[in-house]
């Protein structure tokens, strides 16, 4: 059977160029880098190097960019390191409702020892507006956290226009720039960021590799104390293949950044217009304002997970939104925030398109959702309406 | 002989670098220093900023063992501010 991965924003394979960067330091050049004799400043110079070219991709300098093994790493390094770091200057930090957890549960965390969180609400396309967070600034806030792009609904984020607000008031301003690193342009120079979380994963490098930016100058308590790795800023011996990894996909990604662009978004588009005939279904996040390989949609009368496993069995591999979400069977707080009503938050899916998605793939997919929708109706006990489900409470939290 | 005893300043003084390691713990601030010495010329001053307590003993030392001269340590509300004189290239 013909399979077609549409789950890119999960995690993508990695880049042919990639993996055979990374071979010889799985094999002969497995020295620490920390060691004084050769294999040791063999390793050493392939993380400087993998560190110029991250920091290439967003345009920072290379000593700006510290590894780390994931991007929840990242975010919660920043969220932490930052709050701790700058806590008597104040204790006020503000994110936005449609954050990663990796951002929502260390700031419950900080909660909970002693520090305010203002979670600012979205529009219905899940867009943050910087005028509320002007409003929410107070003499205590000393970091703000908006993401880059939704891993959910593919809204891309007013960055620039957030982190001006944050420059003026001398706030310290991080994004999760996660999703949307390697995928679209992303310059910590005209987004004004002083922290960007990105991980290798996303553009085609390998798991288990990811950075933070932290602009020069910046003070931040470690999450990892130990060694002298990463200037002291992130203990434990460095994972060296998945670092030169990294390396490698983010200098492919700067290369090839526009043609990967023009590839996706047309096909995008006519998955997009495909999904839309189907009768009840709507795109959720910003109609334009969106990642280039990002179609998500809420489609009435059926659960979303009904639909991931019928398209599974039809070889096409999507998801349903947040994994996490997912698992727990409760609605997305992105879904929520944006205006979802619970009832619908359960009949949503996301598509995401890569390098290998063709014209073929698309044409198979409208034929196929069409199906599927049409299938999972004639089963479904709301096929006729919501029978009075528009009256359920929302339960799920900030 | 030990000719870089620890002394405590009433005031900070000009440097031509300064280094920020607060937060950075134990051996950040000796590499840091052996780093930043080396950017500045012969008759500058390096200040670095650190929280580390473990300081207040090794950085005298380090001017001891490297032949540079410790001015002095001011001690600010959260953290100090040491002071070297780089006598020469260590």
């Amino acid at each position: 059977m013909k399979t077609i991965y549409m789950d890119h924003v999960a995690t993508n394979p990695m880049h042919p160029e990639v993996l055979d960067a990374m071979i010889p330091y799985l094999r002969e050049h497995y020295g620490n880098p920390l060691s004084m004799y050769e294999p040791g400043m063999v390793a050493r110079e392939a993380i400087e190097n993998a560190r110029t070219h991250t920091a290439d991709l967003i345009n920072a300098k290379p000593r700006e960019i510290i590894f780390t093994a994931s991007g929840a790493e990242a975010n919660n390094f920043a969220v932490k390191g930052i709050a701790y770091a700058y806590q008597n200057k104040g204790k006020h930090i503000i994110v936005s409702k449609v954050e990663h957890h990796s951002i929502l549960n260390p700031a419950r965390f900080l909660e909970k020892s002693g520090f305010n969180v203002t979670y600012l609400s979205v529009d219905r396309h899940g867009l943050v507006n910087p005028a509320d967070v002007r409003k929410a600034i107070t003499d205590e806030t000393i970091l703000i956290s908006i993401i880059h792009a939704s891993p959910e609904i593919g809204t891309i984020q007013p960055i620039a226009e957030i982190g001006a607000i944050a420059r003026e008031k001398g706030i310290m301003f991080h994004t999760d720039a996660v999703a949307s690193a390697g995928n679209i342009p992303v310059d910590v120079q005209s987004m004004n960021v002083d922290l960007l979380s990105l991980t290798a994963h996303q553009f085609y490098g390998p798991k288990g590799a990811a950075a933070l930016y932290i602009k020069e100058g910046t003070r931040i308590v470690p999450l990892i104390y130990g060694g002298i790795q990463e200037g002291g800023r992130r203990a434990g011996t460095e994972n060296v293949p998945a670092i030169v990894g990294m390396g490698k996909a983010a200098e492919l990604a700067k290369r090839d950044l526009q043609k990967r662009m023009e590839h996706l978004k047309p096909l995008r588009d006519r998955l997009i217009a495909g999904a839309l005939k189907i009768d009840k279904s709507m795109l959720t996040g910003h109609p334009q304002q969106r990642l280039p390989g990002h179609a998500s949609f809420i489609v009435e009368y059926i659960e979303g997970e009904a639909m991931l496993m019928l398209l599974a069995a039809k070889g096409i591999y999507s998801a349903s939104g947040s994994a996490c979400s997912s698992k727990a069977l409760k609605s997305s707080p992105v879904l929520l925030a944006i205006g979802t009503p619970v009832h619908m938050a359960q009949g949503s899916v996301v598509f995401t398109l890569g390098e290998g998605t063709t014209d073929e793939d698309i044409n198979y997919f409208n034929e196929t959702f069409s199906q599927v929708i049409t299938r999972l109706r004639e089963i479904s006990p709301y096929a006729k309406g919501w029978e009075g489900m528009e009256d359920q409470a929302c339960t799920a939290k900030k | 002989m030990e000719n870089n005893s620890l002394k405590f300043l009433d005031a900070p003084i000009e440097a031509d670098a300064t280094t920020d390691i607060i937060y950075m713990m134990c051996p950040m601030h000796l590499l840091t220093i052996d780093d930043k010495v080396k950017e500045i010329k012969t008759g500058q001053v390096l200040s670095i900023l650190t929280d580390y307590e473990g300081a207040i003993e090794d950085i005298p030392e380090w001017c001891d063992k490297t032949g540079n001269e410790f001015l002095g340590v001011f001690e600010d509300t959260d953290h100090y501010k040491f002071y070297i004189k780089k006598i020469r290239e260590s």
